[in-house]
């Protein structure tokens, strides 16, 4: 039943990302990618992309696009259920602890232990962007030639300008999109 | 008058979650100004307090804060309609992108300008990767070191289940909060 299983993945999804934003992203490719084949790499790193672009958190943005592919609008309103379910129950009880008590050190004891493997998926789920972005494959492939380096320009400039000068990565994701257009309309 | 809260709590919602690009934090201040200073239907303390809880939940933050926000001011019923006005933009902006995607990805420009926005993206994730990363290595404390490199090893090379590493690592986290070990923790 595929509304069940949309739904139980994003249930997971919306469950175990914890620190929010870009702690949900390995946890979607793992699902969307690995676990079922509902999304190639390459779709993936669009509706990355496509997230980046348009307001809204990450997870909700992906639960609709991968809901619309694998069974249409449905799909898509079921996919976000199950993404912000986990989230109802679990804040709701927080808050009213939250409420009775006023103290969450064991919660936040929790998430100080979790911050830095979430850093670390994180860091794995972007070192696959970085493959993907410089070779178009998930994999390192073992011929290191073929590399894009376009890419790697656009990477290397973007980077840059958001250590140094801390931009909007909005910005970041308009200029790197023009760029694409420009050099490789010229090369 | 009831029902007015209703429609104002949807409409303030859906407005701030329209206008949340990047997602996560970027809500949390926007919120701020519209249910402290503009509506004053929160304390500035309390809307703190809100925050910590919306981070220490799991999934999206901005959907975790407008719960809690919707519940504060209005009960179950409220924390229904602030989620709702959370995600309806995402849902509906998502949705339309996703009918366009396939016809939208096969054009050459978008293509171009799509490969140039994931040297992008890979470029903003690195940012946010290594700003992460350095707040968990100023701590200068052994063991979240150590848990990052685990977990890295353990996602990127062993395939592990991250589902299983954040378990693993809450757990961790929560011993940590129970008994600070002595030689770890800086005074």
């Amino acid at each position: 039943m595929i509304y069940f299983e949309l739904l139980w993945s994003f249930f997971q999804i919306g469950l175990f990302s914890i620190g929010g934003g870009y702690a949900a992203m390995p946890l979607i490719q793992n699902q969307v990618v690995d676990v079922h084949p509902w999304l190639t790499m390459t779709q993936f790193a669009d509706i990355m992309t496509i997230a980046e672009m348009t307001p809204g958190p990450i997870a909700i943005n992906s639960a609709t696009f991968v809901g619309i592919q694998v069974a249409g609008i449905p799909g898509a309103i079921i996919a976000t259920i199950g993404c912000i379910l986990p989230s109802c129950m679990i804040v709701i009880t927080f808050a009213y602890i939250y409420y009775r008590f006023r103290g969450l050190k064991m919660v936040q004891g929790v998430l100080t232990g979790l911050r830095p493997a979430v850093v670390a998926m994180i860091t794995s789920a972007g070192i696959t962007l970085v493959i993907m972005a410089f070779y178009g494959e998930r994999i390192l492939p073992v011929d290191l030639s073929g590399i894009n380096i376009i890419s790697v320009i656009i990477f290397a400039v973007g980077f840059l300008v958001l250590r140094k000068w801390k931009v909007n990565p909005i910005y970041v994701m308009l200029g790197a999109g023009v760029a694409g257009v420009l050099l490789y309309s010229i090369v | 008058m009831k029902q007015k809260i209703f429609i104002k709590l949807f409409l303030s919602t859906f407005q701030l979650s329209a206008c949340t690009f990047g997602g996560g934090f970027v809500i949390i201040p926007l919120m701020q100004k519209k249910f402290v200073d503009e509506l004053h239907w929160i304390e500035e303390q309390e809307m703190m307090d809100l925050t910590a809880i919306a981070q220490s939940s799991p999934g999206a933050i901005a959907v975790n804060a407008s719960i809690l926000v919707g519940y504060h001011v209005a009960g179950v019923m409220g924390a229904l309609i602030t989620v709702l006005g959370t995600v309806l933009p995402p849902l509906i902006i998502i949705s339309v992108i996703s009918f366009f995607y396939t016809a939208f990805r096969d054009n050459v420009i978008v293509n171009m300008a799509m490969t140039g926005m994931l040297a992008g993206v890979a470029a903003v994730i690195c940012d946010v990767v290594i700003t992460m990363g350095k707040s968990i290595f100023q701590k200068k404390r052994v063991l979240p070191i150590v848990v990052f490199f685990a977990s890295l090893v353990a996602v990127r090379f062993m395939k592990i289940n991250i589902i299983l590493i954040i378990l693993i690592c809450a757990v961790i986290g929560a011993v940590d909060t129970l008994y600070p070990g002595r030689k770890g923790r800086q005074a």
